[in-house]
């Protein structure tokens, strides 16, 4: 049976991996190569690494970082941040990453993706989206996509985002939302179910990620087929193998053995 | 030295960084030249089948990779090189492939809503029999898929592992003489894929 993925996330500033709450207050954990090791040989079954300053800075994303990581690290990993072109997508994907993920980028220019699906194929193409709750009617699903980490809204509805995003070929969607992230008080369970029980792609919950119970909610209630988590891990508080061992008891398809 | 042959499917650096990560010595190339001189070929690719057959026939290479199976060099196919190996793929509209294993591939159909195509992450592959480049890999163990399609081996003595997804059970490893195949990626699958590349760089092709 198709396991449940655990992604740790990799927030990267200044070579530096962050942590902060709802994109504000970051504080460094550490390198993020070692970073990657430890958790790739402690049991996670991808990795998923941010640039988080290189949109704002106007920079091209971290190469160097993404061909270290690739040298050490020999299970999926995604890069994203700073994506700003074709080319940027295969120089990311060149230097050994699995997949690349767009956010801003694909909302303002949404040709690209389908493009890069077509190039490089929908399996590289990951749609990382920050969806706010609104009780506004404009939005059926009750989401706003808001983009450049919560600083602007799109007025776009968030299920039907993804549906059109589905329809121009990406190949998995990561569900970040705005409200849950970095509260570790749980998953968005509602968006993630909305979302994931009605595209026939893979979708990722992301924020919120604090106990392993939120894990077994996300992929028995949510329909999530993976789930990052971050602080519960960079603190120290749990290790993947713990988070696994509760995956298993509680049923959840999970990889017990690397 | 391992010839990875390039067919403009896909990204290949990390088949070339999993093979450098272990020691073993590696080349990515399209030169018909390079792959009849190599001990051994990875035929590795991501993409659609229709597409990859266009390449490798405007590139020459298939002859050159029929010849590297037929000298008895081991000789490995991963994920859609794997695919292009079976005899025929339902995949866009349909596509006479190589045919050195007998058997088609076919798109994974599930009215299961909650069953994503593709499948896209680890799972467990049954060992049918024993196969040398498996050695001291425990069976039922997890390697990581991105697929839609999957082989549908028709000859049970060519199957060497099998996995089950949306519903069917379907060749995930096969083997014929000197020429083993997989629909997963070893070069993705953390330890236990980079014992299998290990154990294939170190095989000398019998079983």
């Amino acid at each position: 049976m198709l396991s449940k993925r655990i992604i740790p996330c990799l927030d990267v500033r200044n070579k530096k991996v962050t942590k902060g709450v709802k994109f504000q207050n970051n504080v460094e954990l550490g390198d993020p190569i070692e970073m990657a090791v430890a958790y790739s040989d402690g049991g996670c079954d991808e990795l998923v690494f941010y640039d988080i300053t290189a949109s704002a800075e106007r920079r091209p994303i971290d190469i160097d970082m993404v061909r270290d990581v690739a040298r050490v690290v020999h299970i999926p990993f995604a890069v994203g941040g700073g994506i700003e072109t074709l080319d940027d997508m295969y120089r990311v994907l060149l230097a050994g990453a699995e997949k690349v993920s767009v956010n801003s980028l694909a909302v303002k220019n949404p040709g690209i993706i389908a493009e890069g699906a077509k190039i490089f194929g929908s399996q590289c193409i990951v749609l990382g989206m920050d969806p706010v709750k609104t009780a506004d009617p404009r939005f059926p699903s009750g989401y706003e996509i808001t983009i450049r980490g919560f600083r602007e809204r799109t007025g776009m509805d968030a299920l039907e985002w993804a549906k059109k995003a589905e329809d121009l070929g990406v190949g998995e969607i990561v569900v970040n939302s705005v409200d849950a992230d970095g509260t570790r008080d749980g998953f968005e369970l509602n968006l993630t179910r909305k979302i994931s029980t009605n595209v026939h792609i893979p979708v990722v919950a992301s924020g919120g990620a604090g106990t392993p119970q939120h894990l077994i909610d996300v992929f028995n209630k949510g329909a999530a087929d993976a789930a990052i988590i971050a602080s519960m891990i960079h603190t120290g508080e749990y290790t993947i193998k713990q988070i696994k061992d509760e995956l298993v008891k509680a049923g959840v398809p999970t990889r017990e053995k690397w | 030295m391992i010839a990875i042959v390039d067919y403009k499917a896909g990204n290949l650096t990390s088949v070339r960084l999993a093979l450098e990560h272990i020691g073993v010595a590696c080349e990515v190339t399209n030169d018909p030249e390079r792959i009849e001189s190599a001990d051994r070929v990875i035929f590795p690719g991501v993409g659609a089948a229709a597409e990859a057959m266009r390449n490798l026939q405007e590139l020459k290479l298939l002859d050159p990779l029929k010849d590297a199976v037929a000298s008895g060099r081991p000789f490995l196919g991963i994920c859609l090189g794997t695919q292009v190996i079976f005899e025929h793929s339902e995949e866009d509209g349909g596509v006479d492939c190589i045919g050195l294993v007998p058997g088609a591939v076919k798109r994974f159909v599930t009215s299961d809503q909650s069953c994503k195509i593709p499948q896209m992450g680890w799972n467990t592959v049954e060992f049918a029999r024993e196969h040398p480049v498996f050695e001291g890999i425990e069976n039922k163990s997890e390697f990581y898929f991105v697929h839609s399609y999957y082989p549908d081996s028709s000859d049970a003595a060519y199957v060497v592992g099998e996995t089950e997804y949306a519903g069917v059970r379907f060749a995930s490893a096969v083997g014929m003489n000197n020429l083993v195949a997989t629909q997963f990626h070893p070069e993705r699958s953390g330890r236990i894929g980079l014992r299998l590349l290990e154990n294939f760089s170190k095989w000398d092709g019998r079983c």
